[in-house]
């Protein structure tokens, strides 16, 4: 059965992670990650949790620690933040290279410097090829959600890798919101007893983590690239799956107001909740906008997302992270990818915006669409713009 | 059945995991030698600190006569730690012929 509850997003999904009875956790708090485990610490303190919690003195040891656990068997939860993100770098790598389905939230803060605790995509982008399932949510519900859904994929055995689940930092996790919470029955019906792909075992030893000598190198890494991208039809099962128990339904790539739109606008995380508000707007007027919400950012949707944009000539991409001297925003150049070498592409502008916090009000989609529709009757298309910038 | 040890990317166990244990025995470390170990019986205590400071754990009793130890070489590497920590220095390094 599932509860209506007024929660914050933090300790819902704490609360999540805690349903799905994990036998070890390992992190170090770090706002604005630090609700979710010093919640979880205390579900474990409470007995509400039978779980080994570790109070590691970093991030460096939280994912290394997650490591040695998940190697073991034991279904494996963490979470962090930016710099603690950014510390666990080196070891990020290794978790799939190992493939170890170890669970993984991460309240998405921007980098330093300068030192910034508010919310943007820095830390996610610079962790963009660590070769893990990465989802994004877009409210508390879906953050909620998505942990116990992560827990069934990273550990189906045609994908067994670990998940990440991404939503905005204090935007989303320090919000107060009223959401569905399902109880431990239902998600023990949804989240099958973890029966590790292959585990460290006194009795049937293996040795994992070897060296990749030249001649072996080259086919692991093409080994790890078809895991990750064949999990996308695993992703889609499990995420229908998941809306088979608990009635609400996820998708890779969704639109909104798509369908007769002269001009879509592509968001990823929470921003694609007020981007809807900002076209129901536009729609009012009569201006045939529409919106795509990337919600799978690894692996990377190619063929839903050519398909959700269709023939629509004018695509904007919203970027809340820079490439600095580059293309800047990542998720642009991704998606002007997955258009080159096709007979027909949109004309895609690109948008920088809600850097290090800064907010995201509904005159900004104004702006955009305003430009998007003029690039529609023929203006070109500017080179990348920072939206509400200061000149 | 060993593994091979140049798989196609195919048949790589998840994780590029070592499944078989013990499989180390198949690397033939001994062709990495420029010099090996020779024992002086005269001098030797049959202590077995050479036993136990071999990295490659290639130094054994048993093989030679009069229980002094010696060195299996097809995996000794030739490093010289069993000479460097003998107490009797009883080891000498002889230089392999090309």
């Amino acid at each position: 059965m599932e509860k209506r509850v007024g929660m914050e997003a933090s300790i819902a999904v704490a609360e999540a992670a805690g349903l799905c009875d994990p036998d070890a956790i390992a992190a170090y708090p770090i706002t604005p990650q630090t609700h979710i485990v010093e919640h979880l610490s205390e579900l474990v303190a409470d007995g509400v949790v039978d779980a080994e919690f570790v109070p590691v003195e970093s991030e460096h040891s939280a994912i290394s620690v997650c490591c040695g656990t998940s190697a073991a068997g034991a279904r494996t939860f963490t979470a962090t933040s930016s710099q603690g993100l950014a510390l666990m770098h080196e070891i990020l790598f290794i978790v799939p290279a190992l493939r170890l389905p170890i669970v993984m939230t991460v309240a998405n803060r921007t980098l330093s410097g300068p030192i910034s605790i508010w919310n943007d995509h820095s830390d996610i982008m610079a962790e963009r090829d660590i070769g893990w399932v990465q989802i994004f949510a877009e409210n508390g519900q879906e953050a909620l959600d998505l942990t116990i859904w992560a827990f069934r994929l990273a550990e189906d055995k045609r994908v067994s890798l670990p998940v990440i689940v991404n939503f905005d930092g204090f935007i989303l996790t320090h919000m107060i919101e009223p959401m569905m919470m399902p109880d431990r029955e239902m998600v023990q019906k949804f989240l099958p007893p973890f029966e590790p792909l292959q585990r460290l075992d006194v009795d049937h030893p293996i040795t994992m983590g070897p060296v990749g000598i030249p001649s072996i190198f080259t086919e692991t890494k093409k080994a790890h690239q078809e895991v990750l991208t064949n999990s996308l039809g695993p992703i889609v099962e499990t995420l229908e799956e998941f809306s088979k128990h608990f009635k609400r339904s996820y998708k890779p790539v969704e639109t909104y107001q798509a369908d007769d739109a002269e001009v879509l606008l592509l968001t990823m995380g929470s921003l694609g909740e007020t981007a809807m508000t900002a076209v129901d707007m536009r729609r009012k007027k009569g201006d045939k906008v529409g919106l795509v919400r990337l919600r799978l950012w690894r692996p990377f949707p190619f063929a839903d997302l050519v398909r959700a944009i269709g023939n629509v000539k004018v695509l904007g991409v919203i970027d809340r992270a820079v490439s600095v001297g580059g293309p800047p925003g990542p998720v642009c150049s991704e998606v002007k990818s997955a258009f080159y070498n096709r007979p027909a592409q949109p004309q895609i502008a690109s948008f920088v915006i809600g850097l290090g916090g800064r907010d995201v009000p509904i005159d900004d989609y104004d702006a955009i669409f305003d430009e998007l529709l003029a690039i529609n009757k023929g203006a070109a298309v500017r080179e990348p713009v920072i939206v509400g910038l200061r000149e | 059945m060993a593994q091979s040890a140049t798989p196609k990317w195919t048949e790589l166990a998840p994780g590029t995991a070592i499944i078989e244990p013990g499989s180390a025995r198949q690397n033939r470390t001994g062709d990495w030698r420029s010099q090996r170990p020779v024992w002086d019986h005269d001098k030797c205590l049959r202590c077995g600190v050479c036993v136990i400071f071999c990295p490659e754990g290639c130094i054994h009793f048993g093989q030679e006569k009069d229980g002094y130890p010696s060195a299996d070489l097809e995996y000794c590497k030739g490093c010289g730690i069993c000479a460097h920590e003998c107490p009797s220095a009883c080891i000498a390094m002889a230089d392999e012929e090309e």
